[in-house]
């Protein structure tokens, strides 16, 4: 292959010459260029090598269908894997390296795979693991060989150093490809209006008018056009841009290439930009990629689309050889083929049709082609690319019928018709419809929002996709006029585009899928083993899976099988796309919602002050609440000890502002909370607060929490952090539906209230002393509330105690959480007031033997949790009857226990329980379910549910961790490890 | 991605709604004491192919509950109401 760029002509900017780099060599090319066309013109003709057999691999294609040319683009941190050297647009200083070549291109070690090549057929990866092979070792053999052999590209483990952002946008009608049928559409819907947002892969727009040779009446029409796309201010144009996925409700997902295009983005710029686009209606202009013929050798580098020929030689003026044979089944290769003859090329046309248009032979013959009706290429020879082709003379189903021809070649052109690009009307809609004349599938011109016009639905000619797109884009303005051209749609094709001997085989491995090395004879393999579904052949070969995703394997992958099981095509079936129609990076989709921009953080108006005095802070759901606060370095098994030993001797403060908050609020919100909450409401005075469970409709406790009755009709609930917004939306939920009588408002009010618990026997004098009130215990029992002043702010004053110690909840508007908090650590100092976090929490509520998350885990029961006592029997309430299922009112259930563990080490949660003499074996009976060092007990002790657990206090247990690999015992007994009788919190 | 019209916003992404549940059923009365009914209610359900009427919330929204009328197959939606505005 002598390729030579051309004195004249192209699209490309001829005053600046540029350096791109590949396999360590420079080429010299022009900006306008891709990295292929550059490397085309350089003369670099292996551009990689094959995944499976290693064989040597060229261009196959000018876009966005090139199989075989994929490349490493950069070094370093923006190292990038399986870019497609067609899709590259050229930049100064461009670095590029071959993948799957080691340990060089021109000698490639792996090509000794080509003959091991029977270890790769059809249903390898099935057959290492089934048949013979099964419970040998022979995978795990083959798996070392594989993995450094094959694959596509290598990633870079480093950080992505550079920025990618998300938008979202919204339009009337969202035109996709902006060829000439596309910027019809665009423009007459521009005209009407309509806020149009058009798309286009390429960096130019024009589509395969960009093909025609420079100076064709098209440019003028082209120039026209951009200028008005330009002046109409509803039209967004972007270019360098993929719509890869259609989705429901006509949503779109692009990618825009903001700055692929530089070494590095400039400052400020985004790399890629991921555009999530909602329409109205959608015009699909996408074309259509050209098929390949399968014949021996069809994969040799210099084997190449006819229509990637012509857009190299008109485009970027780069002849890709000097004797060139066109194999064609139908009329589009003949313009391309005159072009090249009249550019230079010895060029030599087989045409598989008997019968040729006069024209056509006409315009070849005046070129001086050589014409070879009813022949075709029957193997392509040469070694690190094609020297001669093998023309034979065929059937009307591609079988050769006398000897062949050698003739000597630098090109071999193919034309086997052509595959619409309708991947993102399959991904909407499923499959598409067979076209018999045209020997393809197509998408329906109009279904739902989508109209699809152009060569995506094979429309004839020029004019024909002109007056197409004009017509979906609302047909306003005058109706472009543009003749004089070539049809670009493969008109009077033959449908065969395979080429074998006499007896139906190839000479020589003949390529189906390039990118995934599968072999038309891998296809007869798969019907042979009876894998004749179309779905089953895909996966079987793997052909259509690699990251091409078939753009040009799949029609002629089909029309194999349907051949081979004597059927029409649409009666073997095809396979529906999904998205995306190209690979994207996973970086675009992310965005800027990485690190601590992944989901929202949630700060208490107090967390200043804990992380400005040492706090070690914890993530809780969204929230970050303070853990411990460690003094003099220590461990937190030693802080929170201390912590929670403080509490029971002196008092401490935590910031319980994260706890749900719900206003519930109306005439009948007695009512309503008398249904959701298993005890009785309705009885509750003004002043004073109960502690309420909450069951699902299934009869499983839900969510518990104490609620204080504000006023007449005004309740303030509280929920458990990680449950808040789950009980708000059941709250709506009933309230909107099946409670619709209930005059009651529910509102969240966890934002407005910051809230700070005051724990141990010195609490009351501490609030007693910022205050100034009388806190006694006759003004202020248990389980009532009082209205106080802190500093200047009025606050709500809970007394509640969930450690177990005399203990009160401060409620206090939330910007002045932390002016409360900090008069209260200015008043500790008389009464040894410290902070404490979440872990001596656990430990206090766990010695005291409060349930939390860890026990209202979904499974659990009133019963199993020896919470029955609250639910009312004078009345139903959400879950009421379905608790008394009898499968939930088993004895054998497991139900909440205490275990002291025996021994110095603590038991992990999560272990499952079983009796002393019973093996250690499947799920045990019961499992713990929290667990700590207990201070007060000076032991280590957790919460379990155990079956028939309170029957057996007393019973010394195994305790099993199979993930850490641990056994203890333990003792079980009552889970009110602590103070039972309640005397320090009543006090 | 679903577009779901919601009667107080309008139309809106699916991200910004939370499904809840088939609106065909009718929750049983709090008086209902028969297990049968009440099991019924919660866990049998009908798959339909087809139009079928669904419970969602706005939940980052109006935190309205909506009932939307879509198709299961083909995801299209016809029309929504507010649930508090249905008759019962
Ligand atoms: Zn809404």
């Amino acid at each position: 292959m002598t390729a030579r760029r051309l004195l004249g002509g192209g699209r490309i900017d001829r005053s600046r010459q540029i350096t791109v780099q590949f396999d360590g060599r420079s080429f010299l090319a022009h900006p306008g260029d891709t990295l292929a066309s550059a490397l085309l013109a350089g003369g670099q003709k292996i551009l990689g090598r094959s995944f499976k057999y290693h064989r040597p691999r060229g261009l196959v294609a000018a876009g966005v269908e090139e199989t075989n040319a994929l490349v490493h683009l950069r070094d370093g941190e923006r190292h990038e894997p399986n870019a497609q050297a067609t899709m590259v647009e050229a930049f100064d200083g461009l670095r590029s390296t071959p993948q799957n070549a080691w340990p060089s291109l021109q000698f490639d070690f792996g090509a000794i795979n080509g003959l091991l090549s029977r270890f790769f057929g059809a249903g390898f990866y099935y057959k290492t693991f089934i048949g013979p092979f099964s419970g040998t070792k022979f995978w795990m053999f083959c798996e070392g060989f594989i993995r450094q052999a094959a694959g596509m590209g290598r990633a870079t483990t480093l950080a992505d150093p550079d920025q990618y952002e998300k938008i979202n946008a919204f339009c009337d009608v969202l035109i996709v490809g902006a060829g000439p049928a596309g910027i019809a559409a665009a423009l007459a819907a521009g005209r009407k209006g309509d806020n149009v947002i058009l798309v286009e892969q390429d960096r130019d727009l024009g589509g395969s008018l960009l093909s025609e040779p420079v100076g064709s009446p098209s440019d003028g029409w082209l120039a026209q056009a951009r200028a008005e796309l330009d002046d109409l201010p509803n039209i967004r144009v972007l270019t360098r841009t993929t719509a890869f996925g259609a989705y429901d409700c006509e949503v779109f997902g692009l990618v825009e290439r903001v700055q692929d295009h530089v070494l590095a983005p400039e400052r400020g710029k985004p790399r890629q930009r991921y555009w999530v686009v909602r329409t109205s209606r959608a015009v699909l202009a996408t074309g259509a990629i050209e098929r390949p013929m399968v014949f021996a050798g069809n994969d040799m580098p210099g084997v190449m689309l006819t229509s990637a020929v012509r857009s190299y030689l008109n485009r970027y003026a780069v002849l890709a050889g000097e004797r060139i044979v066109v194999a064609t089944n139908n009329d589009s290769a003949y313009t391309a083929a005159v072009e090249l003859a009249k550019s230079g090329a010895k060029v030599t046309i087989c045409d598989i049709r008997k019968e040729i248009p006069a024209q056509l032979g006409a315009n070849a013959k005046s070129a001086g082609i050589d014409l070879r009706p009813a022949h075709a290429v029957l193997k392509v020879t040469g070694c690190k690319g094609v020297k001669a082709a093998y023309l034979v003379p065929v059937s009307s189903q591609g079988k050769a019928t006398g000897g062949s021809v050698r003739v000597a070649c630098d090109i071999v052109a193919m034309s086997g018709g052509w595959a619409p690009t309708l991947h993102l009307w399959s991904q909407r809609f499923g499959k598409p419809i067979y076209s018999e004349g045209l020997d393809t599938f197509l998408p329906l011109a109009e279904k739902g929002a989508f109209t699809c016009v152009g060569s995506l639905v094979g429309s004839a000619s020029l004019r024909d996709a002109l007056q197409q797109g004009h017509k979906a884009g609302g047909g306003t303005g005058k109706e472009p006029a543009l003749f004089g051209h070539a049809d670009f749609w493969g008109r009077n094709l033959l449908p065969v585009t395979v080429v074998t001997k006499a007896d139906g085989g190839t000479p020589g491995k003949a390529f189906v899928d390039f990118q995934h090395d599968v072999k038309l004879a891998d296809i007869d393999q798969a019907y042979r083993e009876g894998y004749v579904s179309i779905e089953h052949l895909k996966r079987y070969t793997t052909s259509g899976m690699a990251a091409d995703q078939g753009k040009t394997s799949n029609l002629n992958a089909l029309a194999r099988m349907a051949e081979l099981r004597g059927l029409a095509i649409p009666n073997v079936g095809t396979t529906t796309f999904r998205p995306p129609y190209t690979p994207v990076t996973i970086g675009a989709i992310v965005a800027h919602d990485h690190g601590l921009h992944l989901r929202p953080t949630r700060l208490s108006t107090i967390h200043d002050w804990h992380t400005e005095n040492g706090a070690e802070m914890m993530d809780a759901g969204l929230w970050l609440r303070p853990w411990y606060y460690p003094e003099n370095g220590e461990s937190i098994t030693e802080a929170y000890v201390r912590e929670a030993i403080h509490v029971r001797e002196h008092v401490g403060i935590v910031d319980v502002s994260t706890l749900g908050k719900i206003a519930v609020q109306g005439p009948d919100a007695a009512e309503f909370l008398n249904r959701v909450y298993v005890n009785g409401f309705k009885t509750l005075p003004v002043g004073r607060l109960r502690y309420g469970i909450m069951l699902r409709e299934d009869g499983f406790v839900f969510d518990d929490g104490a609620t204080a009755r504000i006023g007449e009709y005004d309740y303030f609930m509280s929920t458990t952090t990680a449950n808040a917004a789950k009980v708000l939306a059941r709250a709506e939920y009933l309230l909107q539906t099946a409670w619709r009588d209930l005059k009651v408002h529910v509102t969240s009010v966890t934002d407005q209230w910051a809230a700070i618990a005051v724990a141990g026997p010195k609490s009351r004098r501490v609030l007693t002393d910022v205050t100034s009130a009388d806190l006694s215990r006759e003004v202020l029992p248990n389980n009532h509330f009082t209205y106080v002043t802190i500093g200047d702010v009025p606050c709500r004053l809970h007394r509640m105690s969930f450690s177990g110690e005399l203990a009160y909840e401060i409620y206090i508007p939330a910007k002045s959480g932390r002016k409360v908090w900090e008069a209260l650590i200015a008043a500790g100092p008389p009464h040894n007031l410290k902070p404490y976090g979440l872990e001596a929490m656990g430990a206090l509520r766990i010695e005291k033997g409060h349930i939390a998350g860890s026990e209202i885990e979904g499974r659990t029961t009133m019963k199993d949790l020896g919470l029955e006592g609250f639910a009312s029997s004078k009345k139903p309430f959400v879950g009421s009857v379905l608790r008394k299922r009898p499968v939930l009112e088993d004895p054998k259930r497991p139900s909440l226990v205490g275990l002291e563990i025996i021994g110095n080490q603590g038991a992990t949660a999560g272990s499952l329980l079983f009796a002393m003499n019973a093996p250690a074996k499947g799920h045990g009976e019961g499992w713990v379910s929290s667990t700590t060092y207990s201070p007060a007990l000076k032991k280590n002790i957790a919460l379990a549910l155990l079956s028939r657990g309170p029957e057996r206090f007393g019973e010394t247990i195994q305790v099993v961790d199979f993930v850490g690999n641990q056994t203890l015992h333990a003792k079980v007994v009552s889970h009110h490890f602590f103070d039972p009788e309640g005397h320090r919190q009543n006090g | 991605m679903l577009r779901i019209p919601c009667p107080v916003c309008g139309l809106r992404d699916e991200t910004e709604f939370t499904y809840g549940a088939d609106a065909t059923l009718r929750r049983p009365d709090m008086e209902e004491t028969d297990p049968g009914v009440w099991h019924d209610y919660v866990f049998i359900r009908d798959n339909p192919q087809g139009r079928h009427k669904e419970y969602w919330h706005h939940v980052s929204g109006c935190r309205q509950w909506i009932l939307v009328e879509r198709d299961t197959l083909t995801h299209e939606i016809f029309g929504s109401s507010l649930v508090r505005e249905v008759a019962a």
